[in-house]
C-alpha cells in the first residue's frame, strides 16, 4: 500500500477509505460516502435517481451477483457518493442481499446512512430503520411516498416521530422532488458537520435484555475498538449468526492490519 | 463447521454463548423480531392518523379483476399481445428511417473508398460486410428495444408485474420452479441476456439455474424480425395497420409455444439434472402507483441504446466482415459460404431446412438479428448483405429457392428454439460462474431445436406433405 | 377454555385473525418474521390467484402472497376477529 506524502494524515484519520475499497467503493478526493438502505418497493431507487440523476453507474458488489449502483451529487460545494444498497426487509436474515447491506453498514464506514421508508406502511418499514439505528448513530430516516399517504388520507406526526426516534426524519415524495432539499441538508449536517444524534434503541422484552446483559461482559473483553456496536454483536451472537461472526473476525483483523501498516508508513515519513 | 481459526476470539465467544442461546424456550431470534414489531406497532399507532376508515378503492377493484378466475389469464394474454403490438408497430417507422439514413451513409462511404482508390476487397470487407451489418443491426434492434424496455419498466413501476408472478406461480410450482421465473421470461422478451441477469430475483440457486437455462425459449427483440418476416409468408395483408396486428398475433402464438416449451423443460430439469423440491415463495404485492414517466424512460432508452451500439460494433460488425469474406472467397468456382452450405445441406434437409438456412443460423451466433440478411445474401448470391423493399419480394426470393410451408414452419421453430446468442451465453457464464452450466445452456436448446424440427420434418416427408 | 389454533390457509376471503405461532422452518421463517408476521399479528385474506394458490394476505398495511403449503405452517386463532 503506497501513500503519497500528503495523503498520510488523511488516510490515518480515515482508514475507512481502505475498508471501503473492499466493497468496490472508490471515492474521488474528499467525497462523503452515504449509504442508501430500505425495504423493496419503497421508492428507494426513485430517491437515488432523484439525487444523482445521470451521474451514476451500476456494477456488481465484489464477488457477488448483486447489483451495486453508485452515484454522486454535490451540495453546498461538497461532493457526496451515494451507494444504493440492495433492498432488504431486515439485516437479520441470511440472504446475500441482506449480508451485503449489513456488512456495508457495519464495516464500510459510511459517513451517513439514509433509511428510506414507505409512509403508507411505517409499521413494517420501521423494523429496518431500528436495526440500522442499533448499528450506527449516523442514521437519517427518509419517509418517502408521502404523496401516496396523502391520497390514502394518512397524516403522520413527523415531529413526534423525530422526538421518539432521536434521528432526523425527512418526509419526501421523491417522485415529485418534494423534500429532497431537506434530505440533502440533513445529510450535510450529519456527514460534514458531524452533528451527533442519539438514536432510540429498541426496548426489548425482559428475556432478551437478560440474555444481552449476560453476553456484554464477554464481548467487552474483546478489543473491539470501534469495529462494531457491542449490543449489536450480542444480538448477532444470540441469533446464531455464524457468518457475521466470521465477517467481523475478518474485518477486525483487516482493520488492525491497516492501522498498523499506516502507522508504519506514517512513522517512516516523519523520520 | 466454521472457517475460523479455532483460537479466534470471536469464534470462542460464539461457542461460549451457546448455553445462553439455548436457555430460552422460544428461539431468542424470534423474540427479538417480535419485540421490534411490538414497538413499531405502538409507535405507528401514536404517530399515524388515518382520517377515514379503510375503504376499498378503485385500485383494489382493479386488482380483484386482475387476479380473478375469469379475467386473470385473458387480461395477461391481452396485455402481452398489446406490448408486442406496440413494440412492432412502433418500431416500424423508426427502423425504416434509421435504415435509410445508415444505408445512405454507406453510399458516401463507398464514394470515399473509390476516391482513395482502395482495393475492392477492402471495400467489400469494411463497407459491404462490416458497416452494412452494423447498420442493419442498429436499424433493426434499436427502435424495438427503445420501445419494449421502457414499456416493461412502466409495468414494473406500476406494480403490475408481481401480479403476473402471482397468477402464474401455481403453474411454475407444478414444474417445480419459482413463480418469479415468469418475470425473467418477460425480461427475456426484450433481451435474453437481460433476462438471465434478471434471474437474480430468484433466491433458490436451483430455481435460478432453471430460469437461466430456459430463458432462451422466449424470443427476444432480436428474433422478432426473423419471426415476423417468415411468418408473413403465411399471412400477408395490404394494410400496414392490420399487417402489424397480424405480426403481433403470430409472435404471440409463437411466444405461447415458447412458454409451453419453457414449462416442459423446467419440469424435465427438475426431474433430472436439477432435482429438488420447489422452495417457498414469498411475494410482496405493492400497491399500484402511477409510474414516473420521464426520467425512467430516458434512462431506459439511453441504456438500451448503448447496449445496441456496443453490440453492433463489437459483435455484429466482425460477424458481417466474416460473412462477406466467406461469401467472396472461392474454392474453385464456389464460395466458401456456398460450399459449407452444401456440406450442411443433408443435415439441414433432415430437419426440414436447407444448408443456407442452417449456415445463416450458425453465422447468427453472435447476433440473431443478422440471420435473415445473411440468408438473403446467400440466396441472392450477390455476395453482400441485401435489404429488401417489401415482404412480398422476400416471399418471391424464398419460394424461388425451394421454400415450402415446411421450410417456413421449421425455420420459425428453429429460430424460436435454437442456441442462445453469444451475448446471452456470456451473461450465462457471468451469472453462473460455471462453464458446465453455460454449455448446458447452449446444448439444451440446440438439442430441442434439432429434435423437434427433425420429428416434424420426417413426419411431413413420410406423409407426403412436403 | 381455548380452542386449538388452525392453519392460516383455512382463512376464507375477507376473513381475518391473529397469529398464534409459526411452524415454518429455515429461511422461510426468517423471511416471514421480517415481514412482520409474528405471534399476535393480524392477517386478513384478501385474494387468491386464479388457480386458488398463492393467497394474498394483508399484513400491517402491506400485501404478502404465500403458497398454501407455506401458509399451512402458520397457525392462527380459530376465533376470527371482526
Amino acid at each position: 500500500m503506497k501513500l503519497k506524502s500528503g495523503d498520510s494524515s488523511n488516510a490515518l484519520k480515515n482508514p475507512g477509505r481502505v475498508m471501503r475499497e473492499q466493497f468496490g467503493i472508490r471515492t474521488t478526493g474528499e467525497q462523503y460516502v452515504i449509504a442508501l438502505a430500505g425495504n423493496p418497493n419503497v421508492g428507494k431507487s426513485t430517491v437515488f435517481n432523484a439525487l444523482t440523476g445521470l451521474h451514476q453507474h451500476t456494477g456488481n458488489w465484489p464477488g457477488k451477483t448483486v447489483d451495486n449502483a453508485q452515484g454522486n451529487y454535490s451540495y453546498r460545494n461538497k461532493s457526496f457518493l451515494l451507494v444504493d444498497l440492495p433492498g432488504t426487509y431486515s439485516l437479520l436474515a441470511h440472504s446475500v442481499e441482506e449480508e451485503i447491506a449489513r456488512d456495508f453498514i457495519c464495516f464500510g464506514q459510511p459517513d451517513a446512512i439514509i433509511v428510506v421508508l414507505d409512509a403508507t406502511s411505517l409499521e413494517r418499514n420501521l423494523n429496518l430503520a431500528l436495526q440500522v439505528m442499533e448499528i450506527s448513530s449516523k442514521v437519517i430516516v427518509c419517509v418517502n411516498l408521502i404523496d401516496e399517504a396523502r391520497k390514502k388520507k394518512l397524516s403522520i406526526n413527523f415531529n413526534e416521530l423525530q422526538k421518539e426516534l432521536g434521528v432526523p426524519i425527512i418526509p419526501t415524495a421523491a417522485r415529485n422532488g418534494e423534500g429532497l432539499q431537506e434530505l440533502q441538508s440533513a445529510v450535510y449536517t450529519m456527514a460534514v458537520e458531524q452533528k451527533k444524534t442519539w438514536p432510540k434503541q429498541v426496548p426489548y422484552s425482559e428475556e432478551v435484555e437478560r440474555a444481552i446483559n449476560a453476553l456484554l461482559p464477554k464481548i467487552n473483553e474483546l478489543d473491539l475498538a470501534r469495529v462494531v456496536n457491542p449490543k449489536w454483536l450480542a444480538l448477532r451472537l444470540l441469533d446464531s449468526d455464524i457468518s457475521f461472526i466470521e465477517t467481523i473476525s475478518r474485518y477486525a483483523a483487516a482493520q488492525k492490519q491497516t492501522t498498523v501498516a499506516l502507522q508504519d508508513q506514517w512513522g517512516e515519513l516523519t523520520l | 463447521m466454521s472457517k475460523l481459526n479455532p483460537m479466534d476470539p470471536f469464534l470462542k465467544i460464539y461457542l461460549d454463548t451457546e448455553s445462553i442461546r439455548l436457555s430460552s424456550g422460544t428461539p431468542l431470534a424470534d423474540l427479538v423480531v417480535t419485540d421490534i414489531f411490538a414497538y413499531t406497532e405502538k409507535l405507528a399507532e401514536r404517530v399515524v392518523l388515518r382520517e377515514d376508515s379503510i375503504q376499498t378503492n378503485w385500485k383494489d377493484k382493479i386488482d380483484k379483476l386482475i387476479i380473478s378466475r375469469v379475467f386473470g389469464y385473458p387480461l395477461m394474454l391481452l396485455l402481452l399481445g398489446a406490448v408486442f403490438w406496440l413494440t412492432i408497430a412502433g418500431a416500424n417507422v423508426p427502423s425504416e428511417m434509421l435504415a435509410n439514413l445508415l444505408f445512405a451513409f454507406q453510399d458516401i462511404l463507398t464514394q470515399w473508398f473509390q476516391l482513395i482508390q482502395a482495393p475492392a476487397w477492402l471495400h467489400g470487407v469494411l463497407v459491404l460486410g462490416m458497416y452494412r451489418t452494423l447498420a442493419w443491426v442498429i436499424a433493426v434492434m434499436l427502435p424495438p428495444m427503445a420501445i419494449f424496455f421502457p414499456l416493461f419498466t412502466f409495468l414494473e413501476d406500476l406494480g403490475y408485474l408481481p401480479r403476473v408472478a402471482f397468477n402464474l406461480d401455481n403453474m411454475f410450482k407444478k414444474a417445480k420452479a419459482c413463480g418469479k421465473q415468469c418475470l425473467t421470461m418477460c425480461m427475456g422478451f426484450g433481451c435474453n441476456a437481460a433476462g438471465i441477469v434478471s434471474a437474480r430475483i430468484i433466491d433458490s440457486p436451483r430455481e435460478r439455474l432453471i430460469a437461466i437455462l430456459t430463458n432462451n425459449f422466449v424470443p427476444c427483440n432480436g428474433r422478432f424480425p426473423t419471426l415476423i418476416a417468415i411468418s408473413s409468408i403465411f399471412v400477408t395483408s395490404a394494410f400496414a395497420f392490420s399487417q402489424s396486428l397480424l405480426a403481433a398475433g403470430m409472435i404471440t402464438l409463437l411466444v405461447l409455444l415458447g412458454i409451453a416449451v419453457t414449462f416442459a423443460v423446467s419440469w424435465s430439469l427438475s426431474k433430472t439434472l436439477l432435482k429438488g423440491e420447489p422452495s417457498s415463495m414469498v411475494l410482496e404485492l405493492p400497491p399500484y402507483r402511477k409510474p414516473k414517466i420521464g426520467a425512467v424512460f430516458y434512462r431506459s432508452i439511453i441504456d438500451r441504446t448503448i447496449f445496441v451500439l456496443r453490440r453492433a460494433i463489437v459483435v455484429a460488425a466482425p460477424a458481417g466482415a466474416l460473412t462477406w469474406i466467406l461469401a467472396n472467397v472461392y474454392i474453385g468456382d464456389v464460395s466458401v459460404l456456398a460450399y459449407t452450405a452444401g456440406v450442411l445441406d443433408p443435415i439441414a434437409k433432415a430437419i426440414g431446412l436447407d444448408g443456407f438456412i442452417l449456415m445463416a443460423f450458425i453465422l447468427g451466433l453472435p447476433a440473431n438479428e443478422i440471420v435473415v440478411p445473411v440468408l438473403l445474401m446467400c440466396y441472392l448470391a450477390t455476395g453482400q448483405l441485401t435489404d429488401f423493399d417489401s415482404l412480398f419480394e422476400l416471399k418471391k426470393v424464398l419460394l424461388a429457392n425451394g421454400w415450402t410451408w415446411l421450410t417456413a414452419f421449421n425455420t420459425m421453430l428453429f429460430a424460436l428454439l435454437h442456441w442462445p446468442c453469444a451475448t446471452t451465453l456470456l451473461s450465462m457464464y457471468k451469472e453462473t460462474g460455471s462453464k458446465k452450466w453455460t454449455f448446458m445452456g447452449f446444448i439444451i436448446p440446440t438439442a430441442i431445436a434439432f429434435t423437434v424440427c427433425f420429428i416434424i420434418a420426417q413426419v411431413a416427408y413420410f406423409l407426403g406433405l412436403a | 377454555m381455548t380452542t386449538l389454533p388452525v392453519p392460516l390457509s383455512t382463512l376464507k376471503l375477507g376473513e381475518k385473525s391473529n397469529v398464534i405461532h409459526l411452524d415454518v422452518k429455515g429461511l422461510l421463517r426468517r423471511r416471514i418474521l421480517d415481514l412482520g408476521i409474528v405471534p399476535g399479528t393480524v392477517l386478513t385474506c384478501i385474494g387468491k390467484a386464479p388457480a386458488g394458490d398463492p393467497i394474498a394476505y394483508l399484513v400491517r398495511n402491506t400485501v404478502i402472497a404465500l403458497r398454501s403449503e407455506d401458509a399451512n405452517q402458520i397457525y392462527i386463532d380459530s376465533k376470527l376477529n371482526c
